[in-house]
C-alpha cells in the first residue's frame, strides 16, 4: 500500500519507455489521456491514505532514513499531486486537438510525461538532491517542449528560459552543497530535527539564500521572473498552457516545503523577506499585464503576481495563512490553465492571439464566453467561485496576524487582475469583430474534445467553491501539518509506524 | 426562505433550456416567480413585529466564520418587499420592452440572477455572505449594463461601474474582516452583541471607512457617483430596476443594517452625513442642466441616495423613520420615470428634451401617470413624497450638530427638485409637439401596467399611510434604531416650521421653473457656467487615471522586461550577491575556527595553478588560449579528487572536460572574429560583479567545511556499502544502491536531452 507513494514517479516513467517503443501516433493519442487519467486516480487514492495516516512515507530500496532516499507524501503533496494530475489529464486531452500537424503526438507526450515524472517527483520526494535531479528532468522536459515547434523565436524563448533556470540550477546546486557540508545530510526531514534545536542554525541563512534564489527563479518571484515572459508566449499554445499552470507552482511548492519544515529557524528575515517578495511581485505581474495587449503574455504576467498571493500566505506563516496559500495555489493552478486553454480557442477561432484584431465571440461562441468567464472570474476574485475564498482566507489571515500592508496590496492587487480580465472579456467578446484579415477566418464550431478540458478545469473551480468547506479543511490539514511538521519528521524519521 | 432564492437560481439556469413554446413566455413566467417572492414575503408581513420572523443558520465554512445565515426581520422585510415588488412589475414591463432584441436568454438571465442576488443580500446575517452577494450584484449589473455590448459607451459605462464598485466592495471585504477580527465572527447577531466592544476598539475608525468605501460607491455618493449616469447605457427596464429598488439600495441597505453596531459615534455621524449631503446637492443641481431624459433620472436618483444616506447618518429616530420611507417614495417614482423614459424612447425614438413635447395628445395616460410620479419627486401634496419630505424637514431640523447646515442645503436642492420635476412634465408632455418620424402611440399594455401601479401607490399610500406605517415601517425602524418607535404617518401636520419650510421650497421650485422655461437664457447661461466651474468630469479624471497606470505599467514593464539577456542574468547574480553578503554580514560574529594551512604542498599548489589558469581565461585576448586555460582548471580540479581517492568522479571530470575541449575546438572556426564589444565601464562593473560573487561563494565554503552541525551520514555507507550492499566501490553503490532514484532521475533527463537534441538537429522528413 505504501508503495504506492513511488507510482506517481514510476507510472510516467513507464508511459514514456511505451511511448518509445510503440512509435505510433494513433496509440499515443490514447496512451496520453489514459496515463494522465490514471494518475488522477493514483493521487486521489494517496490523499485518501494521507487522510487515513497523516504522512505516508516509503523508504526507496529500503535503505532506512535518512540514509537512503525517502519519499513522503503528506497533505500538501497530495492536495499538489491531485490537482496537478487533473491538469495533466485536461492538457492531455487537449494536446489531441490543439497541437499543430508538425509535432507528432507520440514524441510531445514522451516529453509531456517526462515533465509529469519530475514534477510528480519534485512533490513526493523528502530529499534535498533528489528534488534537484527533479527540477533537472522538469526544465530538460521543458526545454524540449518549448522548442518542440523549431520555430526561431522558440528556440530563442527556449533558450532564454534554459539559461536563467540553469543559473537557478546552479544555486540550487550549491546549495544543496553547502547544507551537506554543514549537516552532512540531505534528508529533509532529518534537516528539520538537527535544525530545530541548534543554536547555530542561523548558520544555514546563506545556505537558505542560495535556495531561496533557486526557487524564486523557479516560481517567477521579483526581481528573477525574466525568464518567464520571455518564454511562456512562444510555445504551442497546448505547451504553454502546461507550463502556466504546473511549472512555477513546484517552485512555490519547494518554497512552502523548505520554509515550512526546516529554513524555520530565523523568521523575522525570512518572513519580511517573503513579504516584500510577494508584494513587490503582485504589483509587478499585475502591472505588466494591465499593460499588455495579447492573450497570452496579458496572461504569463499575471501568473508572476497570482504567485505574489501564494508567497504572501507563506510570508505570515500563520495555520490559517499557509492554508490560503496552499488553496490560492491549487485554484491558481486549475483557473489559470482554463485561461490559457479558452486563449487558445480564441486563438483557433481567429487565428490571432491580439486583442486588437478579435472580437464578437461572445456572439459568435457563447459556450466559449462561458468557458472563459470561469476562470477569468475566479483569478478575479468573485464569489462564489474558488479565487473568492483562497483570497478570502489570505486577507482573513492577513489582518488576523496584523500584516496589514501586504493585505492592502493583495486587496489592490484584485483591481489589477480585474482589469486584465475585463480587458480580454471587452476586446475578444464583446466588440465588434474589427474588419480586418482575421475576420474572414471561418468560424467552426468548438468539437467535444476542444472544450472538454476547459469544460472539466472550469467545473472543479465551481465546485471548489461551492464545496469550500471541504477543500478548506484539506487545506486547512495541510496547514496544520506544515507548522507543526512533528508528524513528518516522526514518520520519515521511523519513529511512528503508520 | 432559502427556498426562494434556491427557486431564482433554478429559475434562471432554466431560463436556457425551457422547450420552445414555453421559452416565448419567459419573461411572464419569471414575472409569476416573482409576484410568487412577493404575496410569500408580503403575507409574513403581519409577522414581523418587534422580533425577527425567521433566522436561518447553515453551517458553511464555520472554521472561517462564514455560514449561510439569513434572517427576516423588519428591515429585510422592507428591502424584500421592494426587490421583488418592483421586481415583478419590472419583468412584466421588460416582457413587452425586450420583445425587438435578440440575446433576451441572456438578459433575462442576468436580470432575474441579479434579483436573486439582491435579495439574498437583503436576508443575509452574516456579513461575509452579505459581501458575496454584494459582489453578485456587482458583476451581474457590469452584464446588464453592456447588454448592447457592442457600443463602445456600454463597454465603458459598464467597466467604469464594476470597476468602481468592485474596488469598493473590496475595500468593504477588508473592513469587515478587519473589524471581524475584534469579535472574531462575521455573524450579524455577534456584531450587535459586540457593538460597544466595536465602538472602543481602536480599529473601529479605519474598519468604519474601508466599509464605508464599499457603501458609498455602491450608492453612487459623492464623489463616487459619476458612475451612475454612465450606468444608463442599460436598457430601461434594468435602469428602473437598479435605481430604484436594488443595486444603489444596496448601500443604504448595508448602512441600516449596521447603525446598530458602527452607528452613533461622531465618526459616524460627521462623515455619513456631510457625504449625503454633498450628494444630495450634486445630483439635484446637475439634474436641472441634463437633456437626456434618463440622464435627468439618474442625478435624481444620486440626489435621492444623497438623502438617504444622510437621513442615515443623521442616526436620529426621526431621521431613520423618514429614511425608511422614502425609500418606498423614491422606488415607486424613479421606477415609474425609468419606464416612462423607456416608453418614450421607444415610441419616439428619441430621449433628448429638445426633441420631444406635446406627448400628452399621443400619450395621456402615460401622461397621467408620470405627472404623479414627477409630483411625488417634487414633494408635493398629497402625493406620498410630500409626506417624505415633511418627514425629512422634520428630520434635519432636529439632526444634531449640522442641522442648519443641513438645513439650508437640503431646501436648496428640493427648490431644483420641484423645478426639475415640473419643467420635466412640461417639455416632455406638454407645449407644442415637434414632427415625430411616426406617431407615438400607448399601444402595449405591459409597459403600462408597472407605471400604473407604482404611481397610483404613490398616490393612495399618499392619502392614507396610516399601514405603511405601523405594518412596514415601524418594525423596520425597531431594526435600525433598536428601540420601539411609534409611527404615525399623516398628510397634515398643521402650521408649524416643517410646513412653512414646505411651502417655501414649492414657492421657489415654481419661481425657479418659471424662469427656466420662460428665460431660455437661463439654461443656457447654467449650462455655460458649468462647463467653466466643472471643467473637469468625473468619469475623465477616472479614465484618465486608468490611461496613465496603463502608460506607467508600459514603461515600468519595459524597463524590467527590457529584452536584453545579459542584464536578466546580471540582476538575478546582483539581488543574490547582495542576499549572501548581507547574510555572512549577519553572522560575522560566529568563529569558525578557521585554521589555514599551505599543506599538502600539491593540493596548494594545484589550487594556485587553477586560480592562475582561471584568471588566464578572463584576460585573454585569443579564444585558444581562453579555452585552453579553463580546460586547465579543470583537470586541476579532477587532480584534486584523484588526490581524495575519488577516482570515479576524477574519472569523470576528465572526460567531460575533455569532450568540452573538443567541441568548443571544433566550433571555434565557426565562430566570428574575436572582438572586444563592451566598454571599459561594463566590464570594469562585471568584474566587480564576479569578484563580488565569487568571494562570497568562497566564504560561504570555508564556512560549510568549519560548520558541522551534525556527524555525515557518509560514514554510514562507507560502513555499510560492503556488508549490507555488497560493493566494494562506496560512490558505485551510492548510485546504484543508496541512491538509485537519483540515477533513474538523470538517466531519464540524458535520455530526454538526447531525444531533444535529435529532434532538433534532425532534418524534417525523418521519422522518430
Amino acid at each position: 500500500m505504501i508503495a504506492f507513494v513511488a507510482l506517481p514517479i514510476l507510472i510516467p516513467f513507464v508511459l514514456i519507455i511505451t511511448l518509445l517503443i510503440i512509435r505510433s501516433d494513433k496509440l499515443a493519442r490514447w496512451v496520453g489521456p489514459l496515463g494522465a487519467g490514471l494518475l488522477i486516480l493514483l493521487s486521489v487514492y494517496l490523499l485518501v491514505l494521507v487522510r487515513e495516516h497523516g504522512v505516508i512515507a516509503l523508504q526507496m530500496g529500503g535503505w532506512e532514513a535518512p540514509f537512503g532516499i525517502t519519499l513522503v507524501v503528506d497533505y500538501l503533496s497530495a492536495l499538489m499531486l491531485v490537482v496537478s494530475a487533473i491538469i495533466i489529464f485536461s492538457i492531455a486531452v487537449y494536446a489531441l486537438r490543439f497541437l499543430p500537424e508538425t509535432i507528432k503526438l507520440n514524441r510531445f507526450f514522451i516529453f509531456f510525461f517526462g515533465l509529469t515524472m519530475g514534477l510528480n517527483g519534485a512533490f513526493v520526494t523528502g530529499d534535498v538532491f533528489n528534488l534537484f535531479v527533479w527540477f533537472e528532468v522538469m526544465l530538460m522536459s521543458s526545454f524540449v517542449l518549448i522548442t518542440l515547434g523549431r520555430t526561431k523565436n522558440q528556440l530563442e524563448g527556449g533558450i532564454k528560459y534554459m539559461a536563467l533556470n540553469l543559473v537557478g540550477s546552479m544555486f540550487f546546486l550549491a546549495g544543496v552543497g553547502l547544507l551537506y557540508g554543514k549537516t552532512g545530510t540531505l534528508n529533509m526531514a532529518h534537516l528539520a530535527e538537527i535544525l530545530k534545536n541548534d543554536d547555530q542554525a542561523i548558520l544555514m541563512n546563506t545556505s537558505a539564500v542560495l535556495f531561496f534564489v533557486a526557487f524564486g527563479i523557479k516560481a517567477a518571484v521579483f526581481p528573477l521572473y525574466f525568464w518567464l515572459p520571455a518564454s511562456y508566449h512562444t510555445p504551442n499554445i497546448t505547451i504553454s498552457s502546461l507550463f502556466a499552470g504546473l511549472l512555477t507552482k513546484v517552485g512555490v511548492y519547494t518554497f512552502i516545503r523548505f520554509f515550512t519544515l526546516f529554513f524555520v529557524h530565523d523568521p523575522q528575515f525570512w518572513h519580511q523577506l517573503l513579504l516584500v517578495i510577494a508584494g513587490l511581485t503582485m504589483v509587478a505581474g499585475g502591472m505588466a499585464a494591465a499593460a499588455h495587449y495579447e492573450t497570452r503574455r496579458i496572461l504569463s504576467y499575471h501568473i508572476i503576481s497570482q504567485i505574489g498571493y501564494m508567497i504572501m500566505g507563506l510570508g505570515i506563516f500563520t495555520p490559517l495563512a499557509i492554508a490560503g496559500a496552499v488553496f490560492f495555489t491549487i485554484h491558481n493552478m486549475v483557473a489559470k490553465t482554463n485561461t490559457f486553454l479558452v486563449s487558445g480557442m480564441i486563438n483557433k477561432a481567429r487565428g490571432t492571439y491580439e486583442l486588437k484584431d478579435v472580437g464578437g465571440l461572445f456572439n459568435q461562441s457563447p459556450l466559449m464566453a462561458v468557458l472563459f468567464v470561469i476562470p477569468a472570474f475566479a483569478l478575479a476574485g468573485a464569489p462564489p467561485i474558488s479565487g473568492f475564498f483562497a483570497k478570502f482566507i489570505l486577507i482573513k489571515a492577513g489582518i488576523e496576524n496584523g500584516n496589514y500592508g501586504i493585505t492592502a496590496v493583495a486587496v489592490l492587487t484584485g483591481m489589477l487582475t480585474l482589469y486584465s480580465m475585463i480587458k480580454i472579456w471587452n476586446e475578444a467578446f464583446l466588440k465588434k469583430q474589427p474588419e480586418n484579415e482575421y475576420a474572414k477566418t471561418p468560424f467552426k464550431k468548438l468539437q467535444f474534445a476542444e472544450y472538454f478540458p476547459s469544460v472539466l478545469l472550469g467545473a472543479v473551480s465551481i465546485l471548489m467553491g461551492i464545496f469550500a468547506f471541504y477543500v478548506f479543511d484539506f487545506t486547512m490539514e495541510a496547514g496544520a501539518q506544515l507548522t507543526n511538521p512533528e508528524l513528518y519528521i516522526e514518520t520519515v524519521l521511523k519513529r511512528v509506524n503508520p | 426562505m432559502q427556498y426562494i432564492l434556491i427557486v431564482y437560481l433554478v429559475v434562471s439556469f432554466g431560463i436556457f433550456i425551457l422547450p420552445g413554446w414555453l421559452k416565448k413566455q419567459k419573461a411572464l413566467l419569471l414575472t409569476l416567480v416573482q409576484l410568487g417572492a412577493f404575496i410569500y414575503f408580503a403575507t409574513r408581513i403581519p409577522e414581523i413585529t418587534s422580533m425577527p420572523s425567521e433566522q436561518i443558520f447553515i453551517s458553511w465554512l464555520p472554521r472561517l466564520g462564514l455560514n449561510l445565515e439569513f434572517v427576516l426581520d423588519g428591515l429585510s422585510m422592507v428591502f424584500a418587499l421592494l426587490v421583488t415588488g418592483i421586481g415583478t412589475l419590472v419583468f412584466l414591463y421588460a416582457k413587452a420592452y425586450m420583445k425587438s432584441y435578440s440575446g433576451t436568454d441572456k438578459f433575462f438571465f442576468y436580470l432575474m440572477l441579479f434579483s436573486a442576488a439582491m435579495l439574498g443580500l437583503v436576508l443575509s446575517a452574516n456579513l461575509i455572505q452579505l459581501f458575496i452577494f454584494w459582489e453578485l450584484t456587482s458583476f451581474l449589473s457590469y452584464f446588464l449594463i453592456s447588454f448592447y455590448h457592442e457600443k463602445e459607451s456600454a463597454r465603458k459605462a459598464a467597466f467604469q461601474s464594476l470597476y468602481i464598485t468592485g474596488f469598493g466592495g473590496l475595500s468593504m471585504l477588508a473592513g469587515i474582516v478587519l473589524l471581524g477580527s475584534v469579535i472574531d465572527s462575521y455573524a450579524l447577531n455577534d456584531w450587535i452583541a459586540g457593538a460597544d466592544a466595536l465602538r472602543e476598539s481602536n480599529l473601529y475608525l479605519p474598519g468604519l471607512l474601508l466599509i464605508l468605501v464599499g457603501v458609498l460607491t455602491k450608492s453612487a455618493q459623492f464623489p463616487f457617483h459619476f458612475w451612475l449616469p454612465g450606468a444608463m447605457q442599460a436598457p430601461a427596464p434594468v435602469s428602473s430596476y437598479l435605481h430604484s429598488a436594488t443595486m444603489v439600495k444596496a448601500g443604504v441597505f448595508l448602512l441600516a443594517r449596521l447603525s446598530p453596531v458602527l452607528g452613533g459615534t461622531p465618526e459616524w455621524v460627521y462623515i455619513i452625513s456631510m457625504v449625503g449631503v454633498l450628494t444630495m446637492l450634486t445630483g439635484s443641481y446637475f439634474a436641472i442642466t441634463q437633456t437626456d431624459l434618463k440622464g435627468i433620472l439618474a442625478y435624481t436618483t444620486i440626489n435621492a441616495l444623497g438623502v438617504l444616506v444622510l437621513l442615515l447618518g443623521i442616526d436620529t429616530k426621526e431621521s431613520i423613520k423618514a429614511a425608511m420611507l422614502f425609500l418606498f417614495i423614491h422606488a415607486f417614482y424613479k421606477a415609474t420615470l425609468f419606464m416612462v423614459a423607456g416608453l418614450i424612447e421607444k415610441k419616439t425614438g428619441t430621449r433628448e428634451l429638445s426633441k420631444l413635447g406635446g406627448l400628452i395628445k399621443y400619450m395621456p395616460f402615460t401622461f397621467v401617470i408620470a405627472l404623479l410620479a414627477l409630483l411625488s419627486m417634487a414633494g408635493l401634496p398629497p402625493l406620498l413624497g410630500f409626506l417624505g419630505k415633511e418627514l425629512i424637514y422634520e428630520a434635519k431640523v432636529q439632526s444634531p450638530g449640522i442641522a442648519s447646515l443641513v438645513l439650508v442645503l437640503g431646501v436648496i436642492s428640493n427648490v431644483f427638485m420641484v423645478a426639475v420635476s415640473l419643467f420635466f412634465a412640461r417639455k416632455v408632455f406638454l407645449g407644442k409637439s415637434p414632427k415625430y418620424e411616426k406617431l407615438p402611440n400607448e399601444r402595449g399594455f405591459a409597459f403600462l401596467i408597472g407605471p400604473a401601479v407604482l404611481a397610483l401607490l404613490s398616490l393612495v399610500l399618499g392619502l392614507s399611510p396610516d399601514k405603511l406605517g405601523t405594518a412596514i415601517i415601524k418594525p423596520a425602524l425597531f431594526v435600525v434604531s433598536t428601540e420601539a418607535v411609534e409611527v404615525k404617518l399623516k398628510i397634515w401636520h398643521g402650521f408649524n416650521q416643517v410646513f412653512y419650510l414646505s411651502l417655501l421650497t414649492i414657492v421657489l421650485g415654481v419661481g425657479l421653473f418659471w424662469a427656466m422655461l420662460k428665460k431660455k437664457k437661463v439654461l443656457e447661461i447654467w449650462r455655460r457656467v458649468n462647463d467653466v466651474v466643472f471643467s473637469v468630469q468625473l468619469e475623465d479624471v477616472f479614465a484618465w487615471v486608468m490611461d496613465k497606470f496603463v502608460v506607467i505599467s508600459k514603461m515600468k514593464t519595459k524597463a524590467v522586461q527590457h529584452g536584453y539577456h545579459r542584464y536578466y542574468i546580471l540582476t538575478i547574480f546582483v539581488f543574490t550577491t547582495l542576499l549572501l553578503w548581507f547574510q555572512v554580514f549577519v553572522t560575522r560574529s560566529w568563529d569558525f575556527g578557521i585554521a589555514f594551512s599551505m599543506k599538502p604542498f600539491y593540493i596548494s599548489g594545484l589550487a594556485v595553478v587553477i586560480i592562475l589558469a582561471a584568471a588566464a581565461s578572463t584576460v585573454s585576448r585569443s579564444r585558444i588560449v581562453t579555452i585552453i586555460a579553463m580546460g586547465v582548471a579543470g583537470y586541476g580540479i579532477s587532480l584534486i579528487f584523484l588526490y581524495y581517492s575519488a577516482i570515479d568522479l576524477a574519472i569523470t571530470q576528465i572526460l567531460v572536460e575533455t569532450l568540452t575541449m573538443v567541441m568548443f575546438m571544433a566550433i571555434l572556426q565557426r565562430l566570428p572574429r574575436f572582438a572586444v564589444l563592451s566598454s571599459k565601464r561594463t566590464r570594469f562593473r562585471d568584474f566587480l560583479i564576479a569578484l563580488g560573487f565569487g568571494s562570497v561563494m568562497t566564504v560561504l565554503a570555508l564556512k560549510a567545511v568549519n560548520v558541522n552541525l551534525n556527524p555525515s551520514i557518509s560514514d554510514f555507507f562507507i560502513a555499510n556499502s560492503y556488508d549490507r550492499a555488497f560493493g566494494e566501490n562506496v560512490v558505485n553503490v551510492i548510485l546504484v544502491d543508496f541512491r538509485a532514484l537519483d540515477t533513474l532521475g538523470e538517466v531519464t533527463v540524458l535520455t530526454i536531452a538526447a531525444l531533444g537534441v535529435y529532434l532538433l538537429l534532425k532534418t524534417k522528413k525523418s521519422k522518430l
